[in-house]
């Protein structure tokens, strides 16, 4: 079955179907391998005869590699080989790319590039190797900060006449903002084991998107795409750091090529910090103007962001800006700063992880000023269609969530006030924010296979980063096929299989699940046609397909043959024609500690709406990992780069912190279900970034209403936090 | 990491006598060094590894307590006699670290923490700590975790630990063992500023092993330790304060404070107690400990914070420990 989706699917069908699965809280089948260390990582896999790799960096910010001295390594023990051939990579691919990424590793453009791979038989022989290579580079001097250097604008939305809006309005807010740059921090390292026979290349590797990584690794070493294999069943973490084909991989398929033995490259976790994809730094400004309710008639959101020179990614910041609010003066603008840290990429909700959270300050700001309960300021400003292009919004839960949420957290509907509740040391506060994220499909296909006992198969290359992706593909087949999930063997991350959407942007599940589903109505109509009889019609259930005047077990009408479908599913007019979105709300208390400064939040909601909900358990743990990243985001997160040379300073675990489980209290999710026929066909929406999309910002929010500390700058670690208290 | 050979000592004497060799470093819970040595920070011919040795007893020494040097963390932190006479020790104990590493890392190893500055983890940079006559990159670069006491034009660097400090306040004494000597230094005289020699954290000699640190008997009073960071666990102190405070007649009887994560060693300054003692706890008072305690401060830019947050965080915990209210 294909289908360009060019109009809204609101025949809802997995609402019509009876195996009762869809949407249940299962539990991940492959769960139990995973906490009992029998998953087996790209890392992981015992290979024959397997060289050891480590990739070699240089301390420059820029220049070239002029001399790689082979010879100052090549007699150390187990040291086999040292790789600088120049297809070697320097940097990640950007995701969806699905072509070579910049080329040769020997330009260098950041510090800590990679430019070369020594290969021992050993381990830790290869480390100490590479850290004798001598390699002989010539630097230039380059900027790396981005408040020292000229922008460009990229991307300008302007409407009625902003300046002018703000001068007439009876409140405004006029504010700035800095945040810090992000890792994606994922628990398991870059890591890939490259196998290069008969002319073909497999890889075990640790990846997202594996049609597009297939293409980007195929061009980066010269290979036809048929040539390359790439595996990745389970992936320890993405986080967008893994979209895009990584440096170890190419580097462990060069050198498994040039020795034709197998090649493991794992990175260290300093090389992953380093050189894989950071979240942009950003500066921000919103403007808000409003009448005397509180009504928006001017909307504002400028923002400056870095990357490397050549590098297309510019982080989103505004995309959510463009349609949460109304204000018929806008204006948006976003620019770009060229600067040499490693490259700013897809890192967790790219856009809106930043950009909501400040915007979502400024309303609070506003609510101060208007005197209106900061609640009611967001649901008075809920626009009728999208501000910028008229687009009339397929489903929308805002209103709902701000409401539910409050309702489920006790928010208060009063003006704020701060600094009403102190214990002890510590100011108690709460605030709000709304979420926001724009929804995305890709296409996708999956074969689905009926066995001749009865059960299925689900094949893709969808990878499971972690998310669920295997328990709600065997939901959507169990639902569709009247089997339980138990019976459905779904098999993933391998470019064998059909080639999936690949887990990013959110997509992951609306867009596969969707191909999984037209697999199956595939099927259903297979099965339609042998009985003679209309495909809806049918129920399936437990085994059995039942039709108007009879029943079978469906083993018997299999008659000893698999049978199998491929579901196609494209993105068409229909997620153009609609402005579609996931919203959400967030209601954060916290407790600020007078003396220090310290910021501790002790309960959090989120209401969500994702369009349906395929599994109420993995959603909402997708929901939890999110508000989690909301507190690191507000709290702790922050890449330090050197003012000098523009290095890393902080890259490990320890030094750039995520919130640990003392820093995350009882996480409270509303999943609000709701069907979206313009979003997919299974009328699901992304859940995966939506649960960081502005959360910080109700963090923030609920400091100010603790200590009236409003703070400007992302993290709010204690120093900012006390330098903006109130002294007395 | 550089390959390197591996000798067990069996015995006191002969591990004095291994480690007196160049390039020879003690292992002991391995949780800093093998981490240094991954990075290439310490690279050592020779390890040898001491954790065979019998220095892991708590005991009762006259009224004190003498803790092995090979006592893992958690051990200590769980004694039953360390929370009921020393609970300042216990609580930094628990206030560093994670679990996992604190039921790795010993006493003596812990007095020798080596300093979390990013560029002396980094060996693509300038450390004099590491390399001596290099510079120091931090002073014009990323100073947020560094000293704003006691610091020197070649190293800003601090003595990041949590247990010293403690063990400042309650000023206990390190035990040093030699081939052929033994000596005393206390806690408080452990560690050094770095002046122009930073590679040397501290007073040990080659050849010289930490057998254990003798607490004085118990004092009683209120003890506290605070450690001011951004996330609640696993992570060092912005700063710290340890405390072991006691008032009679509403007056200062007892005024032992020490500071961590101010400077290249537990900063005790017997001055605070010399004003304190014998006073009425009052905020104006706590601030003239705290004029005293940052007279010399300097900061690097990025770490000016930590001299208010040294103030208030001292107020805290004179605040809880006498009653005042803030």
């Amino acid at each position: 079955m294909h289908l360009k989706q060019d109009k809204p699917d609101n025949r809802n069908v997995l609402d019509t179907t009876a195996q009762g699965v869809i949407g249940a809280p299962l539990t991940r089948p492959e769960g139990l391998l995973k906490v009992t260390g029998t998953a087996t990582y790209a890392a992981e896999y015992e290979v024959e005869g397997c060289l050891e790799g480590v990739l070699v960096s240089v301390p420059i910010m820029s220049g070239e590699v002029l001399s790689i001295d082979e010879d100052s390594v090549l007699a150390m023990p187990g040291v086999v080989a040292v790789i600088s051939d120049e297809r070697l990579t320097g940097r990640a691919a950007q995701g969806t790319a699905g072509e070579a990424p910049f080329q040769p590793a020997q330009t260098v453009c950041y510090w800590g590039q990679p430019v070369a791979l020594v290969v021992a038989e050993t381990f830790e022989q290869a480390r100490d190797a590479a850290k004798h290579l001598v390699i002989e580079t010539r630097a230039q001097d380059v900027p790396v900060d981005p408040e020292k250097v000229d922008t460009k604008v990229e991307e300008t939305t302007r409407t009625g006449d902003l300046a002018h809006a703000m001068a007439e309005a009876a409140h405004s807010v006029d504010v700035e903002f800095t945040t810090e740059g992000h890792a994606s921090a994922a628990m398991e390292p870059h890591a890939a084991i490259a196998q290069w026979q008969d002319d073909s290349l497999t890889v075990h590797a640790s990846l997202q998107m594996l049609k597009f990584n297939r293409a980007e690794l195929a061009d980066s070493l010269g290979l036809k795409e048929e040539q390359v294999r790439l595996v990745s069943p389970y992936v320890g973490g993405g986080f967008g750091s893994k979209l895009g084909i990584s440096q170890e991989a190419v580097a462990a398929s060069l050198a498994a090529m040039h020795l034709g033995r197998p090649v493991r490259v794992v990175m260290s976790r300093q090389q992953v910090f380093q050189t894989i994809m950071r979240r942009s730094e950003t500066h921000q400004r919103v403007r808000l103007a409003a009448d005397n309710e509180g009504r928006l008639t001017g909307f504002g959101h400028e923002a400056r962001v870095s990357n490397l020179p050549g590098e297309s990614f510019a982080e989103p910041v505004l995309q959510s800006s463009q349609f949460l609010y109304a204000g018929e003066n806008r204006l948006l603008q976003l620019e770009i700063a060229r600067i040499h840290r490693m490259t700013a990429g897809s890192v967790r909700a790219p856009g809106e992880a930043v950009g909501v959270q400040t915007v979502e300050q400024a309303m609070d700001m506003l609510a101060e000023k208007a005197g209106i309960d900061p609640v009611e300021l967001r649901l008075r400003n809920i626009p009728e269609k999208h501000p910028a292009n008229g687009k009339p919004f397929s489903s929308r839960k805002l209103a709902e969530a701000l409401r539910e949420g409050a309702k489920a957290f006790g928010w208060e509907p009063r003006p704020r006030k701060p600094r009403h509740t102190r214990e002890g040391e510590w100011w108690i506060g709460t605030g709000v924010a709304s979420a926001a994220r724009v929804h995305a499909v890709v296409e996708a296909k999956a074969r689905v296979t009926l066995r001749p006992d009865g059960t299925a198969v689900v094949e893709t290359d969808m990878t499971d980063i972690g998310t669920g992706t295997y328990a709600i593909l065997g939901q959507v087949a169990g639902e569709m096929l009247g089997l339980m999930p138990d019976d459905i063997d779904v098999r993933l991350g391998d470019t064998d299989f059909p080639a999936g959407s690949g887990s990013g942007g959110s997509w992951g599940a609306a867009s596969c699940g969707s191909a999984v589903f037209l697999a199956c109505e595939g099927l259903r109509k297979k099965l339609a046609e042998r009985l003679k009889v209309a495909d809806d019609g049918l129920t399936l259930k437990d085994g059995f397909v039942r039709w108007d005047g009879g029943e079978k077990a469906l083993t018997e009408l299999l008659d000893g043959k698999p049978l199998d479908a491929t579901g196609h599913f494209e993105p068409g007019d229909s997620t153009e024609d609609m402005a579609i979105s996931s919203y959400g709300a967030f209601f954060a208390e916290v407790a600020v500690n007078h003396w220090t400064g310290e910021t501790r939040v002790r309960r959090m909601t989120g209401a969500f709406g994702i369009g349906r909900v395929l599994n109420a358990r993995t959603a909402r743990s997708q929901c939890l990992g999110g508000m989690t990243w909301c507190i690191g985001n507000a709290l702790t997160e922050t890449l330090l780069f050197d003012p000098n040379d523009g290095h890393l300073v902080n890259c490990d675990l320890a030094e750039y912190h995520v919130p640990v489980n003392r820093d995350v209290p009882d996480l409270d999710v509303l999943l609000l279900e709701e069907r979206d026929g313009s979003a997919s066909p299974i009328q699901a929406k992304g859940v995966g970034e939506l649960g960081l999309c502005g959360g910080a910002g109700a963090i923030a929010n609920a400091i100010y209403d603790a200590c009236g500390a409003r703070v400007f700058a992302y993290p709010m670690a204690p120093n900012r936090v006390l330098a903006a208290m109130p002294q007395n | 990491m550089r390959p390197f050979d591996y000798q067990r000592a069996e015995r006191l004497a002969h591990a004095a006598q291994l480690t007196a060799q160049s390039d020879t470093l003690a292992l002991a819970g391995g949780t800093n060094l093998v981490d240094l040595m991954k990075l290439q920070v310490e690279t050592p011919q020779v390890l040898v590894d001491i954790g065979r040795l019998p220095l892991g007893t708590i005991e009762a020494e006259g009224d004190g307590l003498r803790i092995g040097a090979l006592v893992s963390n958690t051990d200590t932190a769980v004694h039953p006699r360390v929370r009921a006479d020393y609970p300042v020790l216990a609580r930094a104990i628990l206030a560093g670290a994670t679990q996992q590493l604190r039921n790795k890392a010993t006493t003596g190893g812990n007095l020798c923490q080596r300093t979390r500055c990013y560029y002396f983890t980094n060996i693509d940079q300038p450390c004099n700590k590491r390399e001596p006559g290099s510079g120091c990159g931090a002073i014009d670069g990323i100073a947020r975790i560094h000293a704003v006491l006691g610091a020197s034009t070649h190293c800003i660097a601090t003595y990041p630990g949590d247990m010293a400090v403690a063990m400042a306040a309650l000023d206990a004494t390190v035990e040093i063992a030699s081939e052929n000597a033994s000596r005393s230094v206390p806690v408080r005289e452990f560690h050094r500023l770095p002046g122009d020699t930073p590679e040397r954290d501290n007073v040990l000699e080659p050849g010289e092993i930490i057998t254990a640190v003798t607490l004085p008997a118990p004092v009683g009073g209120t003890q506290i330790y605070r450690k001011v960071r951004e996330r609640s666990s696993y992570a060092f102190a912005l700063c710290s304060v340890a405390a072991v405070i006691d008032l009679a007649d509403n007056r200062f009887t007892r005024a032992d404070l020490a500071f961590g994560s101010l400077a290249h060693k537990p900063w005790h300054d017997p001055r605070l107690a010399d004003l304190l003692i014998g006073k009425e706890p009052s905020l104006a008072l706590f601030d003239k400990a705290a004029d005293l305690l940052l007279e010399d401060t300097q900061g690097y830019g990025e770490n000016d914070f930590k001299i208010p947050l040294a103030r208030r965080t001292l107020a805290a915990v004179l605040c809880e420990a006498t009653g005042v209210e803030a």
